[in-house]
């Protein structure tokens, strides 16, 4: 407990005492960065077995059991052999932005994990404009899949990347207006003062209602930002090989592959920072352990990490103008409704609060 | 092969695609040369041969009895129907008389092969749609029926059950038994298919008014079991011309009007109840009797031809052999059912989209070496 | 050769090749016959002559017909396409010539279906040899 805070002030007071300040201000930031490339990393491996798991409870069978205590090596012997494979390429393909695609997608998600308050002292990067400069970062994965397609001179990848391309920049628009909906309640982009809103009670208890809507929102447009089934019309692997990386191997598909699951975990943090209160226990039962946010923390934002599994091995897909007509025709009145319904919500003081 | 068609009316923003023999989407050997503009699509030809292994030929010169092992490889899932067309008819041909235990026993066996069939069927439908789960739950239950094939037939997959003049050995004691639980436990999972497919809102969207074949384009095209039944064509060869013991049974014909994809997918779900219960009025009185009839060592057809139609899992599948009274036949020509189903892909997929054509051919469920044979 | 049709399942007519297309297209039209279901598209070599035979299938009846023709030649046979009126003939035609190398004059389609486009001869034919693929007992 006080001895990992204790950990964190140690380094950072025994940095700056042996080097000037501008130099330890460098060096810290380079260390937390490392921290949490290592640490997400390895989560991203973690996440993708917990994937294959969990599809193999729900096809009645049992999943990788064998490498390593119930499979937890499993990913790691899957890295270690992705890491061996050749490095294929095409031709005709333009080599400096198909090599260029992958890094887009990867430094996107990760940077985007910096803002999450893991717990009350745990928050890598506390900007005052934290939702939007969220959003703005995840914006910046679409560039990757779009060269990624485009550079691997594939007819099925150019119609991948083109299908995701227009996926996921219509499905922005509905997480930025249902994020704003709760906004309203907070007042503040920062995720910190968002945080601390919610000790009296979880946003969508507060916002009832016009939350609740939000929230549904929320996953079905999250589910599509990430291109994950039932909107993965992108990587539909019954139809068109396998979308914008078919031409990609070794490393650089691993990029993409992970980046995939980063992303999965980053929206679910994102709806348990803004809808479900962060670290906050339940009705602030635990709140004299200091450290046990993270686990609060991680584990909400795991049940909503097995929810957009569940919704994979569930739903057929929809097709790519039905996925377009539901955001354009659908999600997107809705949510400018929903907008206005929950201004007047906190205008009149109806929220509910503990 | 030619690779590209040479179209002159190659527009240069169309795009053409090759939906290769190796495809997760087509269910075997099948090569599509599609052109496409954009998503729309605008010419579908299909490439057979992959899987074509002359078996027309081989039969001008196997004995009849070896015939009956080549048909179980054309669609192999409904091997039991497949033999027992070609088993019909030279028995018809010799004039044989067939015990009626031996009627019986067959139909139930056909018609379980037809459920294991559709089973197969509904698990890759879901599987191109995107419900990945689905493949499993079919194939959970198709493992069931395959284990009641083995112990009384004596393989899995090519049952080769049934000999001229009757059956190879007489069913095994425990097939009864295991039959009537297999039906109890599959009439609780039909409602679950429907939960998990047919209700879902996503499924609907994807195959309602996709791939419309009308009436007539069906029955011109030579569509027949389910494709042409879900357009309204009453084409059941059970009905029309019974053969086995199929005229002893009641049951309805599983009939559309609308002609889409839904309307296959529905009729193809009515059909496997209606199998049910054609099993379930058979398997408790299969009467008593001989399994086999003797025929000749050596069979010979007298001179003449001879036709007959079944109905499999696909559709209709004729046999007919054409016979100078020598130990092969002079001409053996298998009507496969698959082989005018896919004559009409290009019909129902011109004008719609490249996910639309997976949803179509996922319900016209061809079994590629029943068309190449 | 043709063989005996008395005591056959089906009412068997031969028809010269000359005559099929405007006797098939009867068929078809016709109130009474309507025979508008083409359910089986065979090739046959007799021996001496090359034949089609087609069965017929009334959906409104539900009668059947038998209906063959042939041709006396082996080297260029030819003989006329009922595309136009069943469409399943494009596939079925498709095949006998693969098969037995009879063209069907106005068939839109005319290639090989199976085998390759550059094989040589017509394997189903009683002539055909190939010493490398046909086991002969």
């Amino acid at each position: 407990m006080t001895i990992a805070l204790s950990i964190t002030k140690n380094i950072h007071d025994w940095l700056y005492s042996i080097m000037p300040e501008t130099a330890a201000m460098y060096a810290e930031m380079v260390l937390i960065a490392l921290v949490y490339l290592g640490v997400f990393a390895i989560a991203g491996l973690f996440l993708v077995l917990l994937e294959r798991r969990v599809a193999a409870w729900f096809q009645l069978r049992i999943g990788p059991n064998r490498v390593g205590f119930q499979g937890l090596l499993q990913t790691m012997a899957d890295a270690i052999k992705l890491l061996s494979k050749e490095l294929t390429g095409t031709a005709k393909a333009d080599k400096f932005l198909y090599n260029l695609a992958p890094y887009f997608v990867i430094i996107s998600s990760l940077m985007a994990l910096s803002v999450f308050p893991f717990t009350q002292e745990f928050q890598a990067f506390d900007i005052n404009i934290g939702i939007f400069f969220l959003i703005a970062v995840s914006s910046i994965g679409v560039i990757g899949i779009l060269l990624g397609g485009w550079s691997s001179n594939n007819k099925f990848a150019m119609i991948g990347a083109m299908r995701s391309g227009v996926q996921t920049i219509s499905y922005e628009l509905s997480i930025g207006l249902s994020l704003l909906t709760m906004v309203l309640i907070t007042g503040s982009l920062q995720l910190s003062e968002i945080v601390e809103v919610q000790k009296s009670g979880w946003l969508i208890v507060q916002g009832h209602i016009p939350a609740i809507i939000a929230f549904m929102i929320y996953m079905i447009a999250g589910t599509a930002e990430t291109n994950r089934a039932p909107f993965d019309m992108v990587e539909a692997e019954s139809e068109l090989g396998a979308g914008f990386h078919t031409e990609y191997s070794g490393m650089k598909f691993a990029y993409f592959f992970l980046a995939e699951f980063i992303n999965m975990f980053i929206i679910a943090a994102i709806a348990t920072t803004v809808f479900f209160g962060a670290w906050l226990s339940p009705f602030g039962i635990t709140e004299s352990i200091p450290l046990l946010g993270v686990f609060w923390f991680l584990l909400k934002a795991l049940i909503l990490v097995f929810l957009m599994m569940w919704f994979r091995w569930t739903f057929p897909r929809l097709r790519i103008d039905q996925l377009l007509t539901l955001e354009w025709k659908y999600l997107l009145p809705l949510n400018l409704a929903n907008i206005v319904i929950m201004a007047l919500l906190v205008w009149h003081n109806l929220t509910i609060s503990f | 092969m030619e690779t590209v068609t040479l179209d002159s009316n190659f527009k240069s923003e169309e795009y053409f695609i090759n939906m290769g023999p190796q495809h997760p989407a087509t269910h075997g050997v099948l090569r599509l040369l599609l052109t496409i503009d954009g998503e729309i699509i605008k010419k579908v030809e299909p490439d057979l041969g992959y899987i074509h292994r002359s078996i027309e030929k081989m039969c001008e010169r196997d004995s009849y009895q070896q015939i009956v092992h080549l048909t179980d490889r054309m669609d192999y899932l409904s091997a039991n129907i497949n033999n027992e067309a070609v088993c019909l008819t030279v028995e018809n041909a010799l004039q044989l008389e067939i015990p009626e235990r031996v009627k019986v026993i067959r139909t139930i066996i056909g018609e379980l092969t037809r459920i294991s069939s559709h089973c197969l069927w509904w698990g890759v439908m879901g599987m191109d749609v995107g419900a990945l789960t689905t493949y499993f739950y079919g194939f959970r239950d198709r493992e069931l029926l395959n284990d009641i094939f083995e112990e009384t037939c004596g393989a899995r997959l090519t049952m080769n059950y049934n000999v001229p003049g009757g059956l190879m050995f007489d069913i095994h004691p425990n097939f009864v038994k295991r039959v009537k639980d297999f039906i109890a436990h599959f009439k609780t999972k039909l409602p679950e298919y429907d939960r998990l497919l047919t209700n879902n809102i996503i499924f609907q969207k994807r195959t309602k008014g996709v791939g419309i074949l009308s009436k007539e384009d069906a029955i011109s095209f030579g569509a027949s079991g389910p494709v042409g039944r879900a357009s309204g064509y009453s084409c059941d060869v059970r009905i029309h011309h019974p053969y086995s013991a199929l005229d002893k049974v009641t049951f309805n014909e599983a009939l559309r009007t609308e002609g889409d994809t839904y309307a296959r997918y529905l009729v193809r779900i009515q059909e496997m109840w209606e199998s049910l219960s054609i099993v379930e009025q058979l398997i408790d009185n299969i009467p008593e009797g001989e399994y086999r009839v003797a025929t000749n060592a050596v069979i010979k057809l007298p001179k003449g031809e001879y036709y007959q139609k079944v109905e499999t899992a696909r559709g209709e599948l004729g046999v007919y052999i054409i016979s100078t009274g020598l130990k092969s036949p002079y001409r053996l020509k298998f009507r496969s059912p698959g082989f005018s189903n896919l004559s009409l892909l290009n019909h129902i997929a011109v004008g719609g989209k490249i996910g639309d054509l997976v949803a179509s051919m996922a319900t016209l469920d061809l079994v590629i070496p029943d068309i190449d044979r | 050769m043709i063989f005996s049709e008395e005591g056959s399942q089906y009412l068997n007519v031969a028809v010269p090749k000359e005559e099929l297309h405007a006797i098939m297209f009867k068929l078809k039209h016709d109130e009474q016959t309507s025979f508008d279901y083409l359910f089986c598209l065979t090739g046959v070599d007799w021996g001496e002559e090359l034949g089609v035979v087609y069965h017929l299938e009334s959906t409104v009846f539900r009668h059947s017909l038998v209906v063959k023709t042939q041709t006396a030649e082996r080297e260029n046979p030819a003989i006329d396409s009922v595309c136009d009126i069943w469409a399943t003939a494009e596939f079925h035609e498709r095949e006998v010539f693969d098969f037995f190398g009879i063209e069907f004059t106005n068939h839109p389609n005319l290639k090989r279906l199976f085998l390759t486009d550059d094989w040589d001869g017509f394997p189903l034919r009683k002539d055909y040899e190939d010493n490398i693929n046909m086991i002969i007992k």
